[in-house]
C-alpha cells in the first residue's frame, strides 16, 4: 500500500515536472532570500525600522552592487560601478568614492555626496540644505552612471543574446530542429507568436512587430524573475525602466498606424457630427493613457511583490517565535510561488497588451 | 506621483531605451529572423510534406481505381473474344454442313440425271433389238409360212400376244 502510494507520487511528480522545477526554484530563492537577509539584521537599532529601510534601500536603484552588508562591522560586501556625471564636461569615476554615501568624492575641484541613492553637488565638507519638506536643495548633475540596474539590464541583454543566438545557431546545426535550451525557448517564441502576436495584431501584419514583442516579452520575464533571486536587483519594479519600454510601445504604435486608426481617433467614424468633436479629446487621451497604464502596471505589480514579499521574510525576524516565524516563512514560500506566476504573467501582460495596442494601429476599415 | 517623478531617473532611462532598443536591432539581426525563418521553414516543410503524402494517397488511389478499370476491360474483351469465337467455330460447322449436303444433293441429282439417260438409251437399245428380232422373226415366219394361209395368221396372232406383252 505505502509503496503503491510511493509509486503513485512519484508517477506523478515525473509528469509535473515543471511544477517541480518550479518548487526547486522557489525554495532557492526563498532560501538565499532569507540567508541574505539574515546577515543584514545583525543591528542593535529598531528592527522595524530597519527592515523599512532595507525594504526603501532594495527598491531603488544603487549606485553600487551590493551582494550584502554588515551593518555591525559596517562591512559592504559587492562591488563598486562607474558613476558618469554631465556636471560642465564628463565626469567618470568609481563609486566607491562615495564610500556608501559616507564621504564626499571630489573629481577636478567639484564634490559630489551620494545622498538617498542620488548624486548630489555639494561643497568640499559635503553639506546636504534641505527645504522645509526635508528635500536635499543641492545641485544634482546629470547622472548617466552604471547603476545596479543598467548593469542587470546589460547582463540579461548579453544572457538573451547568447540564448537567441544559441537556438538560431542550433536550427542551422541541426536541419531545423533545435538543440539543448532551445527546446524550452522554442516553444516560448511560438507562444508568443501563436497566442500574442497573431490574435491581436492578424496573420498579414504581425511579422514586423515579431522582434519587438519577443525582446520586450523575454526582457521583462527575465527581468521579474532576476527580481526574485538574492541579487536583490529591482528593475522592472523602476518606474524609469517601465517607463522606457512603455514609450517603445507607444513610439511604435503611433508610428505604424495607418489612416484608419487616426481616423478613428480625430473623426470616429459612425457617429453624429457633434459626438466626433466630443469624442476627439477623449479618444487622443486614450493614446497616452494606454501606455501610460502599461508603465504603471507593471511598475506596480513587481513594486507592490517586492514589498509584500520582504515585509512577510522581514516578519519572520520581528516575531521571533515558534509559532510566527515558521508561519511567515509558510507565507513567504507560498508568495514566492505566486510571485513567480507573476513575473510571467506581467511579462505577459505587457507584451500582449502591446500587441493589442499594435493590432489597433493596424486594423483595416470594415464599414 | 510625487514620489514617482522623485524616483525616476534620466541615467537609468536613457541607458534603458539604448540597450533596450540595441537588444531589438541585434536580436532581430542575429536570432529573431534566423528563428522565425527556421520555425516558418520546418513548418511549411510539415505542412508540404502532409499534402504530398495526402496527394501520393490519391494518386495511388486513382492508380488502383485505374488498374481495376483496365483488368475489367480486359475481361470484357477476353469474353468477347471468346463469345466470337464460338461463334465463328458454330458458323463454321453449320456452314460446312450444308455445304456437304449441298454437294451430296448435287451428287445424287447428278447419279439420278445419269441413271435416267441410261435407262433411256437402254430401253431404246431394248427397242432397236426388239425391232431387229421382231423383222427376224417376221422374216423366219413370212417364208415358212407362206404357204399355209391358216398357219401364216395363227403365227401373226401368236408373235403379235408376245409383243404386246412385252
Amino acid at each position: 500500500m505505502h509503496r503503491n502510494l510511493g509509486t503513485e507520487i512519484l508517477r506523478v511528480m515525473q509528469k509535473r515536472t515543471v511544477v517541480r522545477i518550479l518548487l526547486i526554484f522557489t525554495l532557492v530563492f526563498t532560501a538565499s532570500n532569507l540567508f541574505a537577509k539574515e546577515t543584514e539584521k545583525e543591528g542593535k537599532g529598531d528592527l522595524k525600522t530597519e527592515i523599512k529601510e532595507f525594504i526603501d534601500h532594495h527598491l531603488q536603484d544603487s549606485h553600487d552592487f551590493t551582494l550584502f552588508s554588515d551593518k555591525a562591522t559596517n562591512k559592504h560586501y559587492g562591488f563598486p560601478l562607474p558613476v558618469i556625471l554631465w556636471d560642465g564636461g564628463l565626469k567618470v569615476f568609481s563609486s566607491s568614492k562615495f564610500h556608501h554615501g559616507e564621504t564626499v568624492a571630489e573629481v577636478d575641484g567639484n564634490y559630489y555626496k551620494l545622498y538617498h541613492g542620488k548624486v548630489y553637488k555639494t561643497d568640499a565638507d559635503g553639506t546636504i540644505n534641505y527645504d522645509e519638506d526635508h528635500h536635499a536643495t543641492n545641485a544634482k548633475p546629470l547622472n548617466f552612471s552604471i547603476t545596479k540596474n543598467v548593469v542587470s539590464m546589460l547582463l540579461v541583454s548579453l544572457l538573451m543574446f547568447f540564448m537567441f543566438r544559441g537556438l538560431a545557431k542550433s536550427y542551422k546545426k541541426n536541419n531545423g530542429i533545435p538543440t539543448g535550451l532551445g527546446r524550452f525557448l522554442e516553444p516560448l517564441v511560438i507562444f508568443v507568436r501563436d497566442e500574442i502576436a497573431i490574435p491581436n495584431i492578424g496573420e498579414k501584419k504581425y511579422k514586423k512587430y515579431m522582434s519587438f514583442l519577443l525582446t520586450i516579452f523575454f526582457f521583462i520575464w527575465i527581468l521579474n524573475l532576476l527580481g526574485m533571486t538574492p541579487l536583490g536587483v529591482n528593475v522592472t519594479g523602476n518606474i524609469a525602466v517601465t517607463f522606457g519600454l512603455a514609450l517603445l510601445t507607444f513610439l511604435i504604435t503611433n508610428f505604424t498606424a495607418n489612416k484608419n486608426y487616426w481616423g478613428h481617433i480625430f473623426w470616429m467614424p459612425g457617429v453624429p457630427t457633434f459626438m466626433k468633436i466630443v469624442l476627439a479629446p477623449i479618444e487622443l487621451l486614450g493614446v497616452f493613457i494606454k501606455p501610460f497604464s502599461l508603465m504603471i502596471r507593471l511598475y506596480a505589480n513587481m513594486t507592490a511583490g517586492h514589498v509584500v514579499l520582504m515585509s512577510i521574510v522581514g516578519m519572520m525576524f520581528l516575531f521571533k517565535s515558534w509559532l510566527g516565524s515558521p508561519l511567515s516563512f509558510g507565507l513567504a514560500f507560498a508568495l514566492s510561488i505566486l510571485e513567480l506566476l507573476v513575473a510571467a504573467l506581467q511579462a505577459y501582460i505587457f507584451t500582449m497588451l502591446s500587441a493589442l495596442y499594435f493590432g489597433m494601429a493596424n486594423e483595416e476599415a470594415h464599414h | 506621483m510625487e514620489k514617482l517623478i522623485n524616483d525616476f531617473s534620466f541615467g537609468l532611462f536613457f541607458w534603458q531605451i539604448l540597450l533596450f532598443v540595441g537588444l531589438v536591432l541585434l536580436l532581430r539581426k542575429f536570432a529573431w529572423k534566423p528563428i522565425m525563418e527556421a520555425i516558418n521553414n520546418r513548418e511549411e516543410g510539415i505542412k508540404d510534406a502532409l499534402e504530398s503524402a495526402e496527394a501520393a494517397r490519391k494518386e495511388m488511389q486513382n492508380l488502383q481505381a485505374d488498374n481495376e478499370r483496365i483488368l475489367n476491360e480486359a475481361r470484357a474483351e477476353r469474353d468477347s473474344m471468346l463469345k466470337e469465337a464460338r461463334q465463328l467455330k458454330e458458323n463454321m460447322i453449320s456452314d460446312a454442313k450444308a455445304e456437304a449436303q449441298a454437294e451430296a444433293d448435287k451428287i445424287v441429282a447428278q447419279a439420278q440425271a445419269t441413271i435416267a439417260s441410261e435407262k433411256k438409251a437402254a430401253i431404246a437399245d431394248l427397242k432397236n433389238q426388239v425391232a431387229g428380232l421382231s423383222v427376224e422373226i417376221a422374216e423366219k415366219v413370212v417364208r415358212q409360212e407362206l404357204s399355209d394361209k391358216k398357219k401364216q395368221l395363227e403365227l401373226v396372232d401368236s408373235m403379235l400376244g408376245d409383243v404386246t406383252l412385252n
